[in-house]
Order: C-alpha cells, then sequence, then structure tokens
C-alpha cells in the first residue's frame, strides 16, 4: 500500500487556477522530487500536503487514511488539521527557524509542548525532558551540528540553518518529509552540505517529497519524478525516464535537451 | 536668590505631593492601556468587519482629537450635559476622569505600534509553527510574543516618554498634579506668592524620571539583542 496518495487536487487562489487535478501516489522509504518552473504550483502543492493551504477540492491520504476530503466540512477545522499535519514534516526555503531559541531549543520546542498532551506529562516531567533533550542532540549530530546546538540562528550559516530546520522536523518523526526548495536561498558552496544531509536521509529509507530546482540532485536522490508545468503534472516517471527520455515536448523545453 | 532657598522646602514639598499624582496617573494609564491596546489591535485586525471598522473609527477618533479636548469632554459631558456626573466630586473624580481619558488615548497609540509589531513578525514564524503542530495560542505564547517585543520596545519607548509628559496635560480639569502644584504657587500657596520659578522647576521632575526611564527601557532593549 502507498504511504501518501493524493487524489485530483485542486486549488484556485481568487481566479488563478494554482493546481488543476493533480494525483500522485509515493511508497514508503521512496523519494519523490517536483521540478518545473517557478509558479507551476509546486509549492502549493507542498503547502496543500502540509494544511497551510485548503485545496477546493480532492483526497489526501496517509497510510490509507484519508486525512482530508474535500467534500467533508469536518476536515477543515484547525483543532482537526493540527494533529494530520503531524504525518507531514515541512522544511522550508527561508528555513524560519525561531530567532530566539538556540539550535537545540528550535528543535526541542514543538515535541516539548507536544509532549504536555501525554496523560503522564506531569509525573514524568523530568524524564520527557531529558528523553527529547538527548533525541534533539543526536539528531543535531546526524546534521554534523554537535558543536553548533546553543548557538543562535543569526550566529549560523545558511547551510548550517537550513540543517537545524531539517532536525527541527525529523524531531516530530513525520512520516513524509517535504522540503520547499531547501537550497533556493543558499550560495553554492553551502548548496552542498544542505544537500549531504538529505541525500543521507535518503539512503536511510526516509520518505520525502522535494521541491528543488536543482536537477543534478533530483536526477541522483529520486525515485520518482513529477514535473509539473501551469499547475498541471505534465509527466511523471522513473528519474531516467524523465530526466534521460522526457515524452513531452514542455518536458523537453524546461530540462533544455 | 536668598528667597528661593529659604522657599525651596516647602516648595519642593508641595511639589513631591504633586509628582505622586502624576506618577499615579502615568502608571495606571500604562496598567490600562497595554491590554487595552492589545485588544484594539487584535480588534482592528480581525477578519470579523464590524469590529475591525469599529477599532479603526475609534482609533481615528482618539488620535485625531487633541488629548485635552478628550479629557475636558470625558470629565464634564456626563455631569454638564447628561446631568449624571459619573466620576464624583474632589479629587477622586478628576483622577477618574483623567485615567480613564490617558488609557483610551494610549491604548489606541499603542494599538497601532502593536499592530505592527505583530504584523512585522514574519507569516513563515507562523507556519513554522503550524506545520511542527502546535496550537495557535502556543505559536503566540512560545514564537510570536517575544519577537513582536522586540519589535515594538523603541516606538512603545518613545509613547512611554511622551506619556510622562502628557499627564500635565491633566492640569485642563485641575487635577493636582506636580504643574497644578508649581502653578499654586503664583497665586498663593503655603504662604508664598507672586513665585514663578516653582512652576519652572517642575521641568527637573520630568528630566529625571524621563532620565530613569530612558536608563530602564535602554536596557530591556539591549536584554532582548540575544537574537534578531
Amino acid at each position: 500500500m502507498s504511504i501518501l496518495e493524493v487524489e485530483h487536487i485542486s486549488k484556485s487562489f481568487n481566479k488563478t487556477e494554482a493546481l488543476k487535478d493533480i494525483s500522485f501516489s509515493l511508497e514508503r522509504g521512496q523519494v519523490l522530487s517536483i521540478i518545473g518552473s517557478s509558479g507551476s504550483g509546486k509549492t502549493t502543492l507542498l503547502r496543500c500536503l502540509n494544511f497551510l493551504e485548503t485545496p477546493d477540492r480532492g483526497i489526501i491520504r496517509v497510510n490509507g487514511e484519508t486525512l482530508f476530503d474535500a467534500d467533508n466540512p469536518a476536515a477543515k477545522l484547525e483543532s482537526v488539521i493540527r494533529k494530520k499535519r503531524l504525518h507531514f514534516g515541512l522544511v522550508f526555503q527561508s528555513f524560519n527557524l525561531f530567532p530566539q531559541y538556540t539550535a537545540l531549543q528550535n528543535v526541542m520546542l514543538a515535541k516539548e509542548l507536544l509532549a504536555r498532551e501525554q496523560p503522564d506529562y506531569k509525573t514524568r516531567k523530568k524524564e520527557i525532558y531529558e528523553e527529547i533533550r538527548s533525541l534533539s542532540e543526536s539528531l543535531l549530530s546526524q546534521m554534523g551540528l554537535e558543536k553548533r546546538k546553543e548557538n543562535y540562528p543569526h550566529q549560523l550559516s545558511g547551510g548550517q540553518c537550513q540543517r537545524v530546520a531539517i532536525a527541527r522536523a525529523l524531531a516530530l518523526n513525520p512520516d513524509i518529509l517535504c522540503f520547499d526548495e531547501p537550497t533556493s536561498a543558499l550560495d553554492p558552496e553551502l548548496t552542498g552540505e544542505v544537500l549531504c544531509v538529505i541525500k543521507e536521509l535518503a539512503d536511510n529509507n526516509t520518505t520525502m517529497v522535494i521541491v528543488t530546482h536543482e536537477m543534478a540532485f533530483a536526477k541522483d536522490v529520486a525515485d520518482h519524478v513529477i514535473f509539473m508545468d501551469e499547475g498541471s503534472i505534465i509527466e511523471q516517471g522513473k528519474p531516467a525516464q524523465v530526466f534521460g527520455n522526457p515524452s513531452e515536448e514542455r518536458t523537453r523545453q524546461f530540462l533544455g535537451t | 536668590m536668598e528667597r528661593i532657598f529659604e522657599q525651596m522646602p516647602i516648595v519642593i514639598s508641595s511639589l513631591n505631593v504633586g509628582f505622586i499624582q502624576t506618577l499615579k496617573l502615568f502608571f495606571v494609564t500604562l496598567i490600562g492601556a497595554f491590554p487595552l491596546g492589545l485588544l484594539i489591535a487584535f480588534g482592528s485586525m480581525s477578519r470579523f468587519r464590524p469590529l475591525s471598522y469599529f477599532a479603526k473609527f475609534l482609533v481615528w477618533i482618539i488620535r485625531g482629537t487633541p488629548l485635552m479636548i478628550q479629557l475636558l469632554i470625558i470629565y464634564y459631558f456626563p455631569g454638564l450635559v447628561l446631568h449624571n456626573p459619573v466620576w464624583g466630586g474632589g479629587e477622586t473624580g478628576r483622577f477618574l476622569a483623567a485615567s480613564v481619558s490617558f488609557i483610551l488615548n494610549y491604548a489606541c497609540y499603542f494599538s497601532e505600534i502593536y499592530r505592527g509589531g505583530i504584523q512585522g513578525v514574519p507569516i513563515g514564524q507562523e507556519e513554522a509553527g503550524l506545520v511542527l503542530g502546535m496550537t495557535k495560542s502556543q505559536i503566540f505564547f512560545k514564537v510570536t510574543l517575544l519577537q513582536m517585543i522586540k519589535r515594538i520596545v523603541p516606538p512603545m519607548s518613545n509613547e512611554i516618554i511622551t506619556l510622562v509628559k502628557d499627564t500635565s496635560l491633566a492640569r485642563i480639569i485641575a487635577l493636582q498634579e506636580i504643574i497644578w502644584a508649581g502653578q499654586a504657587f503664583m497665586k498663593g500657596s503655603h504662604g508664598i506668592s507672586g513665585a514663578i520659578w516653582p512652576l519652572f522647576f517642575t521641568a527637573v521632575y520630568y528630566l529625571i524620571f524621563n532620565g530613569i526611564l530612558t536608563m530602564l527601557l535602554g536596557h530591556l532593549e539591549r536584554k532582548l539583542n540575544y537574537f534578531r
């Protein structure tokens, strides 16, 4: 069974159709890359998956559970959506780290707040805190940032910030980790270190959806590629096929082949 | 000059009493206007149109008219026009009316500062909180609030220092604050009359108090400098 199934998602802003009847699925442990020019709807699609935008039509399923169905108004309630969001993690183009917290605090915060909802929180407060702390520290080490955990975001480079943001998303152990152009705000030198970390996650079978302009990276890391244009999926398939032998004229134009 | 030295202790003790009233009005205004301003700010940002129009209308009226007129209307209108003197008589009544006027006036100015502070925090901060499964209130208190405070400290400091001096406007409804106390020595008070220097001397009180405030607010600003 697919871990993620997206069926007939559409979304309009005023009169502009940002997404037109998008359907795809993703298997557990696989990496999906979404490519396409700016304004093609890639980011809107990711934002729909993370419930930052509400699709006008369509269904989103994770592990067979329907998380969103546009025909079911109850699914749009903020309180209902909040828990469903946790199936997804999202790493932003502009990091969006919390500036008043250290790298470690950034990674710990959401999990600490979530732990307060556990029934045994009051009695195991200290223990839970230590658990979250050691988990967060090991995630930062995994990102190569063990020496940076006490630094504030403004003391870190863009690449380091983005790696903290990845650790922060991983801390909640999402089923599917989404990246929205994770290296677009970085210079080429820093891009490499972030892509390296994402590649490692892929090698460890993390299920990921990556919106990117790094074609070589997409080709290398993805199991499945979707090419989007003007809100529609033009072509999808294995990277070797989409990059090596695209069947659509528009894809060839975009890739410059 | 010798006269002044003789008069000094009497004048100082009388000005001190006036300044206590000034300080009371100052702190009561802050305590009232900080939360009320936040309410008005949320009101004017509300997606519920009637509420946001009402908040914006209120801010327009209050910022568009002199505080002195507001003081006069709020103090005199109920008694003289409606024949219902809600404020009661004497200094207590005057203080009550002055407090209401100042709180309302400053809340409106504060609301605009709050609004700027809240809207100045990038939307990505809230979105990051949302995708991490935080509730709206957790996002406000744990993420947005401190960033907003950092943004509003400089403009707020400005307003707070203006407020210290604006309290003197309460003189117009004869509130016995420091200007009133200083002026009293011209007509005659505590056996001294025809002396204008006590009125001039009140400036020293404002200057020293504002000096202390400037230091405290500067300290707060530096405290928040640990992040950007």
